[in-house]
Order: C-alpha cells, then sequence, then structure tokens
C-alpha cells in the first residue's frame, strides 16, 4: 500500500465535536490517483511509486511527457507527484487507483506543500528581528542595524539575516489529525492549517514520526497499609 | 455542490428562524463531572452573525439588575433547543443600544401572533 497521495486545497472551514468543541479545519480534495510509474530497487535504487493527480481539466503535455504516459498506458495528469510505500506490503501495479480510502479518521499526517510567496520583506518580518522603537526620537524602526565588524574581518559573514523573498517554499506539517474521511467524494478534512493558498496542490502521506498517544496513568493501590 | 458546502451540511443543526429582537430560551447542555443537565438561558437576541457553521448569535438578559449576554454558535451540538418566546419590533440588526437603556426605556413592541 502506498503511504501518501495527492491533494488540492480546498479551504478551511469548522467542524464541532460532539461535546461542542470547535476544531479549525481544512478540507482538502485527495485523489483519485494513479500510478503512472513503479520505482524499484534494481533501477532505481530504492522503492517508490510516482502517482498522478486524476482532474477534470485535461493535461497538456509536451512529447517527452506524453511518453512517459503512454509507457504506462494511463491518461496524462498535470500534476505527478511519488510518494513511499509501506514497509512489508504489497506494489501497487502501475494504472492501479489510489484513493482517500488509505486513511482513516483520527489517523496523524503529514502535509508537505508549496508555502504562499510573501514577496520581498524586511528583517523583521522574514526574521523577527525586534526592530527598535516607534517613539521617542529613537531613528531605529525597522532596519537590520549592524552586520558586523569594520576592519577585521572586513566582510559580511555568510549566513547573515537580511531581507528579502521571504515565503513560497516547500513546506511540512508534521502529525496532523485527520477529522473525516469521505472516500466517495474524495474528500479529506484535516484538523488545523496546511501550507499554501486555496487550489495549491499538497501531498499528504502518513506521518513519519508518530507522535505517541497520551495515555492516561492509572494510579496503583497501595500495599500493605491503607 | 463545493467540497466545503459539503462537510458543513453535515454540522448545520436544525434551528428556528431567528431575528433580532426575538426573546429566546436557549436550552444548553451544561456538564459537571460525569453528569449532564439542561440550563435555560433567556434573552432578547440582539444580533445575529451569519456564516454557516460559524453562524452565531448573541443573547443578552438583565439578571438581578446586572446585564448579561451570552454568544452562543448557532449550530453548537451544546444547544439541545431554541425556543421563541416573543418577537418584537425592532429597527436595527443589531440592538447594542439596548446596553445603555433600562427598565422602562428597555421596552420593545410586541410583535408574535399569539
Amino acid at each position: 500500500m502506498v503511504t501518501g497521495i495527492i491533494g488540492r486545497k480546498v479551504g478551511m472551514t469548522q467542524i464541532f465535536d460532539a461535546d461542542g468543541t470547535v476544531h479549525p479545519a481544512t478540507v482538502i480534495k485527495v485523489g483519485p490517483c494513479v500510478v503512472v510509474q513503479s520505482k524499484d530497487m534494481q533501477t532505481d535504487g530504492y522503492e517508490a511509486v510516482q502517482l498522478g493527480f486524476v482532474e477534470e481539466t485535461p493535461a497538456k503535455t509536451n512529447k517527452p511527457t506524453a511518453g512517459h504516459f503512454k509507457k504506462s498506458n494511463v491518461p496524462a495528469t498535470r500534476v505527478r507527484r511519488e510518494v513511499g510505500l509501506a514497509p512489508g506490503a504489497e506494489k501497487p501495479n502501475v494504472g492501479d487507483q489510489v484513493l482517500a480510502s488509505i486513511f482513516a479518521n483520527g489517523e496523524r499526517v503529514d502535509i508537505v506543500g508549496t508555502g504562499r510567496g510573501k514577496g520581498f520583506q524586511g528583517v523583521v518580518k522574514r526574521h523577527h528581528f525586534a526592530g527598535g522603537a516607534a517613539t521617542h526620537g529613537s531613528m531605529f524602526h525597522r532596519a537590520p542595524g549592524s552586520i558586523g565588524a569594520s576592519s577585521f574581518p572586513s566582510r559580511v559573514v555568510k549566513g547573515m539575516r537580511a531581507a528579502g523573498r521571504m515565503g513560497g517554499k516547500r513546506i511540512t506539517i508534521h502529525n496532523l489529525k485527520v477529522l473525516r474521511v469521505d472516500p466517495e467524494n474524495h474528500i479529506l478534512v484535516v484538523e488545523g492549517g496546511i501550507p499554501g493558498a486555496p487550489t495549491s496542490y499538497v501531498i499528504v502521506r502518513k506521518a513519519v514520526t508518530m507522535k505517541k498517544l497520551k495515555v492516561a496513568q492509572v494510579e496503583k493501590p497501595k500495599k500493605g497499609k491503607k | 455542490m463545493s467540497a466545503i458546502e459539503m462537510i458543513e451540511k453535515s454540522q448545520l443543526a436544525d434551528r428556528p428562524v431567528m431575528k433580532s429582537g426575538d426573546t429566546v430560551k436557549v436550552h444548553v447542555k451544561v456538564r459537571e463531572g460525569d453528569k449532564e443537565r439542561i440550563q435555560v438561558f433567556e434573552g432578547v437576541v440582539i444580533g445575529m452573525h451569519r456564516g454557516g457553521t460559524r453562524a452565531s448569535f448573541t443573547v443578552r438578559k438583565v439578571s438581578f439588575g446586572q446585564g448579561v449576554e451570552r454568544i452562543f454558535p448557532l449550530h453548537s451540538p451544546t444547544i439541545s433547543k431554541v425556543e421563541i418566546t416573543r418577537s418584537a419590533k425592532v429597527r436595527r440588526a443589531k440592538l447594542y443600544y439596548l446596553r445603555e437603556l433600562k427598565g422602562k426605556a428597555a421596552r420593545m413592541k410586541d410583535t408574535s401572533k399569539s
């Protein structure tokens, strides 16, 4: 069984618990996906499968991409992503469908996506610099300040945090709880926010670092004297 | 139907059509330890806030001379029932002006058909 699936962020809403607790929730359209390519130990050095995200709008392909899909005899898709396999699980064949039913309610998942681009940002927003006082004539507001000493080392140390492009990078959010699975309508609802704007593509995969579930400790009855 | 509407539809509770100026009895489930009982909060609806599952309404009452307001999520499962006991003629959607009025001045003209 594969451990992940391609999805598209739909948007956010909220979900009531039975006891009235409100959970922020993100709705993701996951799948249906098809296995486009199967990677194995012999030719690729590792086991994985490449999935294609089946959408209503037909994919535009150039000749190399069309050839790639023709080899596996599946219709071309716009988005392809690679996902791993559960250890010891049976490998799906090329052309097999992968649906939201690989997840269950209450399970933990990781979401991998591209975050929203914030553009060229200053150091206060980009690196959480404190900035200066707004008033009292400080004349120092959101500037980065000193970036190093003078004659020694006569250069700026590599890795100095500065203003620049922010966001728009690959982000992984770990251990989000699955609140709802609807395999018929290909919908998955997870608790909390996920990277990217609505309509952006994400990979939903089973959590790689499972959080230990908190179990209430039972107090042992004391022996002897009461 | 969009995916969000599909998820939200299952969340919506069956509530009577309320509007500002209505006097309502809100039956709230209260948990005390492992027991559950119903508490009734009766007062005037001074505002409705729409928005699918996020919809809420504000109820105001005067308890022992002290004004008390509670904001309820409209579709919360902790609300077992909402009864409308009286409707009044009001000319605003939000009756925040009632906070400044008390006694006789805070009365409203009844429009409920009874």
